[in-house]
């Protein structure tokens, strides 16, 4: 069992995770749900570098560096989409 | 010393990120939303990763890190404003309470 620290922090990370997915599940429009995806991303990265100290294994944080590029290019993609045009205007 | 150091820079960071998220839920509509988590959320994780430089020295994990807070500083709010900008085109409505809206007067 983990306890002390790292069960604080991972705790507290899981509780803002799941508020991400409830305004997620929830949202009344399509624009809610892409904030909530782009605030997960950025969540995970820190989740990344909890586990980095903690745990330790180092190649989480190569996962956290590609992660933070990847959600943005993701997030960048789904505004354009959200704005009615194609991907190359 | 550095690891007390940077546990207090997570700590401070992991308060940023709870806030941030708690803002995401309660707050009345999607301009207001993105204010609050963008900012929160972004400091926070900086915040975090800049406990983790401390916490491990600056090895390859520290380097890392620093990239990494360049990249989430850099992009962050360009992806925000891009949500804006693409959510008030596609023609989602300001909370009623809102004051002013600059760019619809700027059309």
């Amino acid at each position: 069992m983990i306890s002390g620290i790292p069960a604080f922090f991972s705790i507290t990370l899981i509780i803002c995770c799941f508020m991400c997915l409830y305004r997620m599940f929830r949202g009344p429009t399509s624009a809610d749900r892409i904030v909530a995806l782009d605030i997960l991303g950025i969540l995970v990265i820190g989740f990344c570098v909890f586990a980095t100290v903690f745990v330790p294994r180092r190649f989480l944080m190569d996962i956290a560096l590609s992660w933070a590029i990847l959600g943005f290019v993701g997030t960048l993609a789904l505004a354009k989409y959200l704005e009615g045009k194609q991907f190359d205007e | 010393m550095s690891e007390i150091i940077g546990l207090i820079f997570m700590v401070v960071g992991l308060a940023f990120n709870f806030a941030g998220s708690l803002g995401l839920v309660r707050l009345p509509d999607v301009y207001n939303r993105l204010q609050a988590a963008t900012k929160c959320v972004t400091l926070g994780t900086c915040s975090i990763l800049f406990g983790a430089i401390f916490y491990s020295g600056m090895d390859e994990v520290g380097f890392k890190a620093l990239l990494c807070i360049l990249f989430i500083v850099l992009t962050s709010p360009t992806a925000a404003h891009a949500i804006a900008r693409g959510a008030h085109i596609y023609g989602v409505k300001l909370w009623e309470k809102s004051v002013c809206d600059k760019y619809e007067e700027e059309k």
